[in-house]
């Protein structure tokens, strides 16, 4: 992202199929030269945003402006945008060369040129040599280029991806996954992506949107949803997370409150105000949480005490499900010790649950979009 | 405006597939021999068809063997679908050929070959040679449903049948039958209509001891005009569309 | 008592496979290699055929008068080959973007009147082509022509009978051939600029040539042999190669002459066929036709 300026701008979109709305009153501004990816649950509204932007569908109401142009009367073969399909799309009665080059050639560009361009979109994705294949010929990695060679060609000014790498088997997809954001800074065009999955998400974006019910629920960078979740949808569809029901008990400093969690106290920083006797909700992501041996600690400290019910080793950490006296169940996730390569849990081990202060997050409670 | 295209066109194709069946129905209530214009709504001409015993007698012919056609077809060829889906054995793909040659031959070129067979056999022309040939040429279509079905399958399917001990036969009644029934019935329905149907491959494999509609229809209409095949006509509409309303529930209520 | 397994497996599988070979073997090849004997055999009133082998009956097919025959049943025939394709195109296009139970319906609709056998059904042309039929009263009732205009045993009726017959058997194939056919392909080339017309050629048509190959494979061969939809709406001349070989067989009983009409078409059917194949490997799939299943 070298500069702000607004190259795709949605203005209060209104979608329906039949009597429902897919997407009500919906905007977004997309940044010239990002990385953008749409994520949400299936049915949340992202394809149809996606389809609103390359022309496959037309909006109820509202504007869609790219460059300052309004394109909603262009139709989907004149604008300036190009998507790679989910299921890639490839013509099979094309070979590659005949592929990529099918929008040139309906465009009436010369065949010199069409060839030159080819080759040097075949380059982009490393399928030099492959020109005379016959999609058939190809593997899903292989044929997963050609589409979006087939879209670079045309230089778009936005790119469309549309769950483009959910095909491929999961080594294969990170491996994309990374030459996807190289070829995107190559070439300087906006990506818009959308995905269901959330760590393909963080991983290559920029800026992430996240959808539910065909609304905007957070618009932020990677670090923004993953640590800052506006609300509780946010929260739970991104990565795992440990909800604690509390009532807030008094303002002890700025923004800073004493809150109620089962009986007992803890402090929590909120970016909003709060009222005495509010329920929020506090979030713990698993490896926030610190686990503790229960015979190393007072039994008075105050804290949440529990046992570990089951526990898994992944490798790079230890996953512990643990389940408090009071009934409520926690996953941690700590990474091990250089001191301590060993250090593991006995099922059933009574421990001790807290949290540095600080690196809880609170959301106001009801709203779970 | 393509929205209104796409019906006008779909209206206009049902038009002209259901216009000379509507003049038919149209003109076995009319009073007129000719039915070239109304004069008068009555039953007559169904009487006249009760009493031509040779008409009724042809359109029973007609109904038996499109019935037992369509069973003994649905029945062999779910097996040879079978036969072709699971086991490997000389010839098959040579079965699977005849069975395409079937299905793509024009009616005429297959006619021809069972009269040059049933003649060269020293078979009478009539019942059997008219079933054996009904049965044959709705074989591949009722193969290639079935086919289609049990390619669907899960592989691990039949797998999971072996290993819990079941013999080919027992798997057989026990999975494959009760799982394609769906696609046994389309295939007996499709070949009981193409057997109704059918012209030029009756006209030269059966007798005059076994008239079937067509045959008799045909000499009948070839000079002159016949009420009575009016009234025959809008009985088969009638009993076709009877019969499709109890298959769909019959078919509804086995999926509910 | 019980029956060792491996012995049932065997012989239920044995069972199987012999009925299919045994029945294709009499009834599908037994025919034809009899067909392709007789029509190299001498005719003769008594027997039928005889030996000794001649090639009489295809020179015959050669002959001026068949000759005729032969190339007004290939005119008939792609005539109305061509209107099914014009119909059934576009009609199959539209059923295959309907919503699956509508389709299911529409689809019935179009083979219910198959019950009503389509020697009735080709009778009932007639009452609507003739002098005094309902096309003629309509137009001269409505004074839009004077005099009734001849349509039946016309090339012309025998045209719009042989496609009314057919039509459901072009449709059928190309539905197959437009299921098939993503729509995330068209909308590909959308995306990538093309235009209507542009998307028609380079997408649409190549990708369902399979199934307008197989749609006029399986109309163009039966036209030729529909004798009935000639007799009644064309009048007593011999119009269609059916005619002809109807005639051979049952009324002349020239066998050997009549099989080779047969054969002739036969090699044509072989050669229709392989445009078939061509197609699908253009289209880098099997089957329109469901022959791959075969």
């Amino acid at each position: 992202m070298t500069d702000n300026n607004v190259l795709l701008s949605l203005r209060n979109i209104i979608k329906r199929f039949g009597p429902q709305d897919v997407l009500s009153e919906f905007s977004l501004d997309i940044y010239d030269g990002e990385f953008f990816t749409i994520l949400g649950p299936s049915g949340c509204g992202k394809t149809t945003v996606l389809r609103l932007i390359a022309g496959f569908e037309d909006a109820d109401d509202g504007k869609i402006m790219l460059d300052g142009q309004d394109i909603a009367g262009i139709s989907a073969e004149r604008r300036p945008v190009n998507t790679v399909f989910q299921s890639y799309a490839l013509f099979p009665h094309m070979n590659v060369a005949d592929n990529v080059g099918y929008g040139l050639r309906m465009a009436g560009v010369a065949k010199a040129d069409i060839k030159q361009r080819v080759s040097e979109a075949l380059a982009v994705v490393e399928l030099k040599g492959f020109e005379l294949r016959k999609p058939h010929q190809l593997s899903g990695g292989q044929k997963q280029r050609v589409a979006i060679a087939r879209a670079i060609v045309m230089k778009p000014k936005v790119l469309l991806l549309d769950e483009s790498l959910s095909a491929l088997d999961h080594k294969l997809r990170q491996q994309m996954q990374m030459e996807l954001k190289q070829i995107q800074r190559q070439l300087g065009i906006t990506f818009v992506y959308v995905t269901h999955d959330q760590e393909e998400a963080l991983s290559m974006s920029d800026r992430v949107l996240v959808m539910n019910h065909g609304q905007a629920q957070q618009i932020g960078s990677p670090r923004e949803i993953y640590e800052a979740p506006r609300n509780m949808f946010v929260a739970s569809f991104i990565g795992e997370i440990n909800v604690f029901d509390a009532t807030v008990v008094s303002e002890t400093a700025e923004l800073t409150y004493q809150v109620d969690i089962n009986g007992v106290a803890k402090t929590a920083h909120a970016e909003f105000r709060l009222e005495p006797g509010e329920a929020v909700h506090v979030l713990l992501r698993p490896e926030d949480l610190r686990i503790e041996y229960i015979e190393d600690q007072p039994s008075d400290e105050q804290g949440f005490l529990g046992k570990v019910l089951e526990r898994s080793y992944t490798g790079k950490t230890l996953d512990s499900l643990i389940e408090l006296d009071c009934g409520k169940q926690l996953r941690s996730s700590e990474f091990f010790n250089e001191d301590d390569p060993s250090f593991d849990y006995r099922i059933n081990q009574r421990v001790w649950v807290s949290w540095i202060d600080g690196w809880e997050h609170v959301v106001k409670a009801g709203e779970l979009s | 405006m393509t929205r209104i295209f796409k019906a006008l066109l779909l209206l206009l194709v049902f038009v002209y597939l259901y216009a000379p069946i509507a003049v038919l129905v149209v003109n076995s209530f009319n009073q007129s021999k000719y039915g070239y214009k109304w004069s008068g709504f009555s039953w007559k001409w169904y009487q006249k068809l009760w009493q031509n015993d040779a008409l009724i007698t042809a359109f029973n012919h007609s109904i038996t063997i499109a019935f037992l056609a369509a069973t003994a077809a649905a029945m062999i060829g779910t097996l040879m679908a079978l036969a072709i889906y699971r086991y490997r054995f000389r010839l098959k793909k040579a079965a699977s050929s005849a069975l395409f040659v079937v299905m793509m031959s024009p009616d005429i070129v297959l006619a021809i070959s069972f009269l040059v067979l049933f003649v060269a056999l020293g078979m009478q022309l009539g019942f059997w040679t008219l079933l054996l040939a009904h049965i044959t040429f709705c074989l591949p279509f009722v193969v290639v449903t079935v086919y289609a079905q049990l390619k669907g399958f899960d592989d691990h399917l039949l797998e999971a049948a072996q290993d819990l001990g079941v013999n080919e036969w027992g798997m057989f009644r026990t999975i494959l039958l009760p799982l394609l029934l769906p696609s046994i019935l389309a295939s007996w329905l499709l070949s009981f209509t193409l057997s109704l149907d059918d012209v030029i491959i009756s006209s030269f494999v059966t007798g005059p001891d076994y008239e079937v509609l067509p045959i008799r229809v045909f000499s009948m209409v070839k000079v002159g005009v016949s009420p009575e095949v009016n009234v025959l006509a809008t009985l088969l509409l009638l009993i076709s569309i009877l019969s499709l309303i109890v298959f769909s529930l019959l078919v509804r209520r086995k999926s509910l | 008592m019980t029956w060792p397994n491996v012995g049932i497996a065997l012989s239920f599988r044995q069972t199987v496979i012999s009925l299919t070979l045994g029945w294709l073997a009499l009834m599908v090849v037994a025919p034809h290699a009899l067909v392709l004997m007789t029509s190299v055999m001498t005719p003769n009133s008594e027997h039928l055929a005889v030996w000794p082998l001649t090639f009489d009956g295809y020179l015959k097919v050669m002959q001026p008068i068949y000759f005729d025959v032969f190339f007004q049943s290939l005119w008939l025939s792609g005539v109305a080959t061509l209107f099914c394709l014009l119909i059934g195109y576009p009609f199959a296009y539209v059923l295959a973007k309907q919503p699956p139970w509508l389709r299911t319906v529409l689809l019935v609709l179009m083979m219910l009147p198959f019950w009503t056998n389509s020697l009735i059904r080709t009778y009932a042309m007639k009452l609507i082509l003739g002098k005094k039929g309902i096309i003629n009263t309509a137009l001269v009732g409505s004074g839009i022509i004077e005099k009734p205009i001849t349509m039946l045993y016309t090339e012309f009726a025998v045209i719009v009978g042989l496609v009314y017959i057919l039509l459901p058997f072009m449709v059928l194939p190309l539905m197959a051939s437009f299921e098939k056919l993503s729509n995330e392909l068209v909308e590909a080339s959308r995306d990538l600029g093309a235009n209507g017309v542009q998307r028609f050629f380079t997408i649409l048509l190549p990708l369902t040539a399979p199934g307008i190959v197989a749609g006029c494979l399986i109309v163009f061969l039966p036209a030729m042999g529909m004798f009935y939809v000639a007799d009644l709406l064309g009048g007593a001349k011999n119009l269609l190669l059916g005619n002809v070989i109807k005639n051979q067989f049952l009324v002349v009983r020239d066998w050997p002459f009549g099989s080779a009409f047969s054969i002739t078409l036969i090699v044509m059917m072989a050669g229709l066929l392989w445009v078939y194949a061509l197609a699908n490997r253009f289209v880098q799939r099997q089957g329109g036709l469901d022959d791959e299943n075969l």
